[in-house]
């Protein structure tokens, strides 16, 4: 039997479940609200003059900066940028050039699964496959870990943009006689370029906060060092050591470090979005 | 001649880069199965030494090399499921309400700016949050119902779980539910139904398979985080009793006592912690992927 229902009580019924998922949905605002006033009110003191340009200071003394991190951060951003971006773009631009086909459908296949995979699986397998071999902890094997994170972000992105690109452009610069290559590289590319920035920005902001790869790899240190067979610090890994430290003075570092760390990803993300909207 | 020349030159170019497109493409495949192996290979002298009884066995004791990884799978299970149990209403709702209801306005840039910070923000950040600032609630609240107050735990790593897994698995949702064509909505709407019934007894039902793929993937993204849960979890290696117990999961015995392992039988036994935690997340991954994949072909 079918229940009569009153217009009236229908229509209560759809403003109250309407208000029901504004809540919940602006309820979600409130921890967001929350962490950031929190990392903001604690990490702003500790920023300071010394702080970019000191290294930590032992147990005990006061003061000390970061910078071995933030050297060690950038360097690893690097190492993993160079490896990933290129092979990432030129993935993307297999993929979406060769839409059928199963060769094609497995590395799609792959590349989705390597996205699933666990940041810490990524630093097991950096571990196995540079540091045992080179015997000991290194920013490349860091680097490493971090690329494989990256790769399929980029590689993603760039397919996604050049399958909007219309097919006309391309057999435009065929039919001017442009071979296959230059239409790519000069064709192609250029007009997507935006859109795998934008990727590529994305990927960035993804593994600079990353920790668990770093664990075993990058490992950590104390002091300043940009070599890149030898482990180093970095604003993630020293949040870490130092957050879960009984040091107050550490602590206060390690709020500095998320701030600078929050900072940092999330403007690379703002980046990325008007890069795309251009 | 002359002009027969480069043109010949042209044309090795263009077979040469379109090799080199085939193997980023190949280099890809290569990657995930070398991954795949390695972790294999790895782990064999525990699969070997141990067995199936890895699976079920429910001591992990590295001093004694007795390995089971029965409690952390255990604890992966909990932690990720209560998770998922907390994150469903905020990211239904979300879905919803940006997708049926707020379609344009300042609210709804706030909304999509709040989901935009919060899948920002770095696992670790939430870890050390969580540790400062939940951890003693949880805390408070424990000691106020009697049971024993840990603070880390089960039941705070699974608050911040929920809390980062929930752009990912709104962002999900709200993209299954724009699939559902908008002919069918309008026919509800023009035969007098209000939002409330369309989204009920057409949209749901409609998207149910695509939910349903959104819901597996997001556990997988829940079962693969790390840092948040290794700082939150209370890392105890016994079978969690409560959801206020400490526990472990895969991941986070992995970030605690990977580096510290130096006989090879528990340095065997920690890769293949990894590598079941590969298995498990390409799983759900996969078949997500797989169920939308079916859903968008049969519509």
């Amino acid at each position: 039997m079918i229940k009569a229902q009153t217009l009236q009580s229908r229509l209560i019924q759809d403003a109250f479940f309407k208000m029901a998922m504004g809540v919940l949905s602006s309820l979600l605002m409130l921890p967001l609200i929350f962490i950031l006033f929190y990392i903001f009110s604690h990490g702003i003191s500790a920023f300071s003059w010394e702080f970019f340009t000191q290294l930590p200071k032992p147990v005990g003394e006061m003061g000390g900066g970061v910078s071995n991190a933030i050297i060690g951060s950038l360097l690893l951003i690097l190492i993993s940028a160079l490896v990933a971006i290129p092979l990432g773009v030129f993935i993307g631009v297999y993929l979406s050039e060769s839409r059928q086909g199963r060769i094609p459908e497995i590395t799609r296949l792959c590349i989705d699964t390597l996205q699933g995979i666990p940041s810490i699986v990524m630093g097991i397998i950096a571990y196995t496959w540079i540091v045992m071999p080179l015997g000991s902890f290194s920013v490349l094997s860091g680097g490493i870990a971090l690329a494989l994170m990256m790769l399929p972000i980029v590689t993603k992105s760039t397919e996604e943009t050049l399958k909007l690109i219309p097919d006309s452009l391309k057999e435009a610069a065929f039919a001017l006689g442009a071979p296959y290559h230059t239409t790519i590289l000069k064709v192609i590319l250029p007009s997507g370029k935006s859109g795998i920035i934008s990727g590529i920005l994305l990927g960035i902001a993804r593994v600079s906060g990353e920790t668990a790869p770093l664990l075993f790899t990058a490992f950590g240190n104390p002091f300043m060092s940009v070599n890149i067979f030898k482990s180093a610090n970095s604003l993630p890994l020293l949040i870490f050591n130092y957050a879960t430290s009984p040091y107050q003075d550490w602590q206060r570092l390690a709020w500095g470090a998320s701030l600078l760390l929050v900072l940092f990803v999330l403007s690379l993300s703002i980046l990325a979005k008007v890069v795309v909207k251009k | 001649m002359k002009t027969r020349k480069p043109i010949a030159l042209v044309e090795v170019k263009e077979f040469l880069f379109k090799k080199l497109l085939l193997l980023s493409g190949l280099t890809a495949i290569a990657l995930l199965v070398g991954l795949f192996f390695t972790l294999l290979f790895k782990s064999s002298l525990s699969i070997h030494k141990t067995g199936f009884s890895f699976l079920y066995q429910s001591t992990w004791d590295p001093v004694k090399e007795v390995f089971g990884a029965f409690p952390f799978l255990l604890g992966t299970m909990i932690t990720s499921l209560l998770a998922l149990i907390i994150s469903i209403p905020f990211s239904f709702g979300l879905s919803i309400f940006l997708g049926e209801y707020l379609k344009e306005g300042i609210g709804r840039s706030i909304l999509n700016g709040t989901l935009d910070l919060l899948a920002g923000i770095p696992s670790i950040i939430y870890g050390f949050w969580g540790l400062f600032v939940l951890v003693p609630v949880i805390r408070n609240f424990e000691s106020s119902i009697g049971v024993t107050a840990h603070g880390v735990g089960i039941l705070s790593s699974s608050i911040v779980l929920a809390l980062m897994i929930i752009p990912y698995s709104a962002s999900i949702s709200r993209e299954v539910i724009s699939l559902v064509p908008s002919d069918l909505k309008e026919a509800a709407l023009s035969l007098g139904a209000t939002p409330f019934e369309v989204i009920i007894k057409v949209i749901l039902p409609y998207a149910k398979s695509g939910i349903f793929a959104g819901v597996l993937m997001s556990f997988g993204r829940a079962i693969s985080e790390t840092m948040a849960v290794t700082m939150l979890i209370g890392n105890s290696n016994k079978i969690p009793t409560s959801v206020f117990s400490p526990a472990n999961t895969l991941a986070s015995v992995l970030a605690n006592e990977f580096a510290e392992a130096s006989e090879a039988v528990y340095l065997s036994s920690l890769i293949e912690l990894a590598l079941i935690l590969f298995f498990v997340t390409a799983i759900f991954s996969f078949l997500g992927r797989l169920i939308i994949k079916k859903w968008m072909v049969a519509q």
